[in-house]
């Protein structure tokens, strides 16, 4: 089933990227997939980490909100720069999701808002380094960590 | 409706620009690693977006578009990848950020 | 329009170039190294629009991809000493 969907990803972004639609080049197209998929299954990387069914639903209206998040403190961060008040601060917080997918969405997502970084991880303890004590209050507020359980949804 | 999406593309642009060479400012202004892991993620994210956005309006509905938004897609995969990677082994190397720690550090 | 893209991106090159040299750790050029390709491959697809050939928006994937792997690879040569498998 996993297997399937894959291949139907693959040829989807085949057909996407190559532009051209004669029979000679969908055939090859099938081929590559089919041997794609192969090496996958044979190097048994298909499964709930490759393809998080279980996001899918809520996955918009988060990526939404973290559109609205990166945004702002894009803002944030290129006025400390002009500004130059630069104090760095390093801490902990404490991850709240279940599966390993959850805990590496919410580490990218911290990652991927500037000003703040996952620099180290242990089980579900993440060390994040911060530009300004700002960010490491945005951090500290468990804001998004409510999002990721949510977008999670095993709870 | 030409001219609407020209100013648009430009708003873009300028945006995009104004964060790229900001955040090139930053990789040689802030004091160490860990602090510039945040000017090279403001050149990843705001910059790119906003380049994208800006030729999206550019292109109309076409292959093109599907192209650059996965280009898109890729870099916003793989910016916070790298940049953990980066942070994470600067860590391994016993290299501490500079300011203060609040509480115990792993 | 685009032109100013490209002179925009030709300048932030140049800072991260100035990083690239003066560059205290390894980390530092390998962070600046990593962020000049994402310039690099906002450059590609500008030149692209600039001279009328979308056709290059293929070339931008393709680096993009290689400026990934290539920036862990290095990463990973420098934390353990090699490339995985059998030593």
């Amino acid at each position: 089933m996993k297997s399937l969907i894959l291949f139907m990803v693959l040829l989807t972004l085949w057909l996407l990227m190559s532009g051209y639609y004669n029979i000679l080049l969908i055939s090859l197209g099938i081929i590559s997939c089919a041997f794609c998929v192969y090496v996958a299954k044979r190097g048994k990387i298909i499964d709930d980490e490759g393809l998080p069914i279980f996001f899918m639903p809520r996955l918009l209206n988060y990526l939404m909100w973290l559109f609205k998040e990166i945004l702002m403190s894009n803002l944030a961060t290129a006025k400390v720069i002009i500004n130059g008040k630069v104090e760095p601060e390093t801490f902990t917080v404490k991850a709240s999701q279940v599966t390993d997918v959850a805990k590496v969405t919410y580490a990218n997502s911290i990652t991927l808002t500037p000003g703040t970084v996952t620099t180290k991880m242990q089980k579900n303890i993440f060390e994040v380094h911060a530009l300004n004590s700002d960010f490491g209050d945005d951090v500290r507020t468990n804001e998004m960590d409510k999002k990721v359980t949510w977008l999670e949804g095993k709870k | 409706m030409e001219l609407i999406l020209d100013i648009l593309t430009g708003i873009c642009f300028f945006i995009a620009s104004l964060s790229v060479i900001i955040g090139a400012c930053g990789l040689i202004k802030l004091p160490d690693v860990f602090s510039r892991i945040h000017a090279a993620g403001m050149i990843d994210t705001g910059g790119t977006a906003f380049f994208i956005i800006g030729m999206v309006f550019q292109t109309g509905w076409s292959l093109i578009t599907v192209k650059l938004i996965l280009i898109g897609v890729f870099i916003f995969f793989t910016s916070p990848v790298t940049s953990h990677v980066t942070a994470n082994l600067a860590r391994q190397k016993n290299i501490l950020p500079v300011g203060k720690k609040i509480g115990k550090i792993l | 329009m685009f032109l100013a893209g490209l002179i925009a991106c030709a300048i932030t090159g140049i800072l991260i170039l100035v990083r690239i040299i003066l560059g205290e750790t390894t980390f530092d050029r390998i962070l600046a190294v990593n962020s000049l390709g994402t310039v690099i491959v906002i450059g590609i697809s500008l030149h692209g629009f600039y001279s009328n050939r979308p056709e290059f928006l293929d070339i931008a994937i393709v680096y993009a991809l290689i400026n990934f792997i290539g920036t862990v690879a290095v990463l990973k040569l420098f934390s353990s000493g090699s490339l995985g498998g059998d030593k």
